[in-house]
């Protein structure tokens, strides 16, 4: 059997009288991207600097590839904490090459990993920059090297495209889909809900240090759908068609229904059709991220 | 380790190479030459003064010409002194001296008169004393008839040569007190400088490495103790660096204007003119004899480790303490001045110390306080010089030692809690909760 690249059980974090994490399980498959989801100050940071051995937990049991959690770890992890800054008067190359052997790459190693990935985002002409020369957005690419230079096991991105640029957005995108197809397990973390569902395979809704959602996107949006379809139609919706059903709102030429818990989606595409009705569009509405998510937090806090 | 040894490299390295500081560590000691080159042109400007000086002398005490020395020149004259006063303008003088008839000769109260257009210099005036004085004085022997010998028997030099009264026990000279005093001192004030300008530069560091956000990255690959140990150590050697390229070239620089300049060292600094004339050559020849000789005596080999065994253990208290308010401050200086003033203030309390201990170096307050870790630093290098007791010395460095595993221990738990904390308030009451929060 393989083991999760990541795998919490009942981890529990105090600060004085307050807990940040409060018994927390859950498992990153391997090779996964995994959302870690929740409003400011819901223990994100908390969670993930446990992870990163930056903190120990309280309680409970962490392991890293069926392994419990130990100081060799921090080396396969690579780490873009929210708020990052250089070494304003370090030179870009030194500093690349610092921080990669200080992830234990040798000086020869890092030379070459950076070039490489320096060549990718053409920026090799920066190797003998200061890092205070460069815009907030190069400093970015900088930042982003640094993280996966040392090529981690596992990658954990907090708000990875905060104060990024569209252009450095997508570039950086890229470069972790890239990551993603190399095995790469992702761990993402955000309050940013269209960049989850674009991404990420499985999420983790915390809130208030508590577990409140955990699966695959396509499982929590079914845990959460209404039973709403779209349908969209020439001229009128007949009325012995709205009779059945709970029609929740309706446009020009478009409404969307909702359907009772004993019918089935094929019974009243056959009812809408035995009507007469000019079907141009049939749309299962799923509830988005971000519904679910203003909707569960709402309940948690009410 | 091997990280470690990568923090303390880059610490070090990025500061050695920095313009600002290869300037300073260059500029500071030609700062400090053409300062001392400086104050010699300015002793020595006073001799250029040149003066002739008619002399008027009434009573005939002059018996022996005045010598022409020191830029005054005299010349015996013997018009009358409203003549000279009339002609002043047009002679070559710059001031008449007239020395009135020595009424009688047990008089112990003589005053001489002295005509020009500006008042003489104090120098000028002493020196016109003084040979005035010298002469007066032959002339009294002469008209008293005293035997000039018997006069001379008079004179006695008294040197005091202290004895333990136990075999093996500190002897000191006067002179060894003073050059104690002179090393201690400077010893003493190293260790102050540099507990303030390497801590400073440590505390500036945390709170760079705190406001620029690099922290959270660091510590995800190395622990907090070691960036934090990384730091002070490598900041640590650079003071080393700075103080021993300092100690190199200042005093070979001094060597070098003295060469060129040729200031007479006793003369350079402080030592009026006056004050000068009346020690002969070959006393001053005699006392820096003795004063090599005692530098020579001192247990340079006991000294000088221990020296570099107080630098560490006050260095590594003091720069850890402020890394810890480093790491507790946020972007504002200001608002650290609260935390940063209960550091500075054992430090500048024990440059105090240190200068009470120079005057009585085995008073209870000295002996005190080179036991207290916070003051010990600063105080004991002061009074190794002068042979403190062996008891003394170890149980100090033994209490400075352990102090300073103790504080980096304390400050290194106050500063992994301090470097993730924004935007917080932070009093000592935080602090000392931070040090009980749990990994």
């Amino acid at each position: 059997m393989e083991y999760p690249i990541l795998k919490m059980n009942q981890v529990v974090k105090q600060y004085g009288n307050h807990t940040a994490v409060d018994a927390v399980s859950f498992e990153v498959p391997k090779g996964s991207v995994f959302g870690l989801l929740g409003p400011n100050g819901a223990g994100k940071t908390s969670l993930i600097r446990i992870i990163t051995t930056i903190t120990r937990a309280d309680s409970g049991v962490i392991e890293l590839e069926g392994q419990l959690l130990n100081s060799s770890h921090p080396e396969q992890i690579g780490y873009m904490p929210e708020e990052r800054g250089l070494y304003k008067k370090m030179k870009v190359g030194a500093h690349l090459i610092y921080l990669a052997r200080l992830k234990g790459l040798s000086k020869q190693q890092a030379k070459e990993a950076i070039g490489n990935w320096m060549e990718k985002f053409e920026i090799t002409d920066w190797w003998n920059k200061k890092v205070e020369e460069l815009s907030k957005g190069m400093q970015q690419k900088v930042q982003f090297i640094a993280t996966v230079v040392h090529e981690p096991k596992l990658l954990i991105l907090d708000e990875p495209f905060s104060g990024l640029d569209p252009i450095n957005t997508n570039l950086i995108k890229e470069e972790i889909r890239s990551l993603h197809k190399k095995g790469t397990s992702i761990i993402f973390s955000t309050h940013r809900m269209e960049q989850v569902e674009e991404i990420c395979e499985n999420i983790l809704l915390i809130n208030r240090g508590k577990v409140l959602l955990k699966g695959s996107v396509k499982e929590v949006k079914n845990q959460f759908k209404l039973n709403h379809f779209e349908i969209g139609f020439e001229g009128e919706l007949p009325t012995e068609l709205s009779n059945q059903l709970e029609v929740v709102r309706q446009e020009n030429n478009k409404a969307v229904v909702k359907l009772p818990a004993e019918m089935s989606p094929s019974t009243l595409l056959k009812k809408a059709v035995q009507t007469g009705l000019d079907i141009r569009s049939w749309n299962e509405m799923l509830p988005s991220l971000n519904e679910i998510f203003i909707r569960q937090v709402e309940n948690n806090h009410g | 380790m091997d990280k470690l040894r990568l923090i303390i490299s880059r610490e070090y390295l990025t500061r050695v190479k920095k313009k600002s500081f290869i300037l300073a560590t260059l500029l500071t000691p030609f700062a400090f030459v053409l300062f001392f080159v400086v104050v010699g042109f300015i002793f020595e400007y006073q001799g250029e003064e040149v003066k002739r000086i008619a002399v008027i002398d009434k009573g005939g005490i002059i018996k022996t010409p005045l010598k022409d020395e020191d830029n005054l020149f005299f010349t015996k004259v013997t018009e009358d002194i409203e003549v000279l006063k009339t002609n002043f303008e047009t002679s070559n003088y710059d001031g008449i001296l007239l020395i009135p008839e020595l009424a009688d000769v047990m008089l112990n109260n003589f005053t001489i008169y002295y005509y020009a257009n500006n008042p003489p210099s104090l120098s000028v005036e002493t020196l016109l004393k003084s040979r005035v004085e010298r002469k007066i004085r032959d002339f009294k022997i002469e008209a008293l008839a005293i035997e000039r010998s018997a006069l001379d028997a008079l004179e006695t030099k008294i040197s005091l040569d202290p004895e333990p009264i136990k075999e093996g026990g500190t002897n000191v000279s006067k002179v060894a007190n003073i050059i104690g005093a002179a090393i201690g001192g400077i010893m003493g004030f190293v260790m102050y400088l540099a507990v303030f300008i390497y801590g400073m530069m440590v505390m500036r560091s945390v709170m760079e490495e705190k406001t620029t956000r690099i922290v959270e990255v660091m510590i995800s690959s190395v622990k907090p103790f070691q960036l934090m140990m990384g730091k002070i150590i490598g900041v640590g050697g650079v003071g080393l660096t700075q103080v021993a390229i300092w100690a190199i070239l200042i005093p070979s620089m001094l060597f070098v204007v003295n060469l060129i300049f040729g200031f007479d060292s006793s003369t350079g600094f402080g030592n009026a003119p006056s004050v000068n004339a009346e020690i002969s050559m070959e006393d001053t020849e005699a006392m820096v004899g003795l004063a090599i000789q005692e530098i020579g005596r001192m247990n340079w080999w006991i000294i000088l480790p221990l020296f570099i065994l107080y630098f560490l253990g006050g260095y590594f208290l003091y720069a850890s303490l402020f890394a810890a308010v480093g790491s507790a401050m946020g972007d504002d200086l200001g608002e650290g001045q609260s935390l940063t003033l209960p550091i500075t203030i054992p430090v500048i309390l024990a440059l105090y110390i240190m200068m009470a201990a120079l005057e009585s170096p085995d008073s209870p307050l000295a002996v005190g306080s080179s036991l207290f870790p916070l003051f010990s630093p600063i105080v004991m290098p002061a009074r190794l010089a002068f042979g403190p007791p062996f008891w003394e010395v170890a149980l100090s460095v033994v209490i400075l030692l352990g102090t300073a595993v103790f504080f980096v221990w304390l400050s290194g738990r106050i500063y992994r809690v301090g470097i993730l904390m924004y935007g917080k308030k932070v009093n000592f009451k935080t602090l000392g909760q931070w040090l009980f929060y749990k990994d």
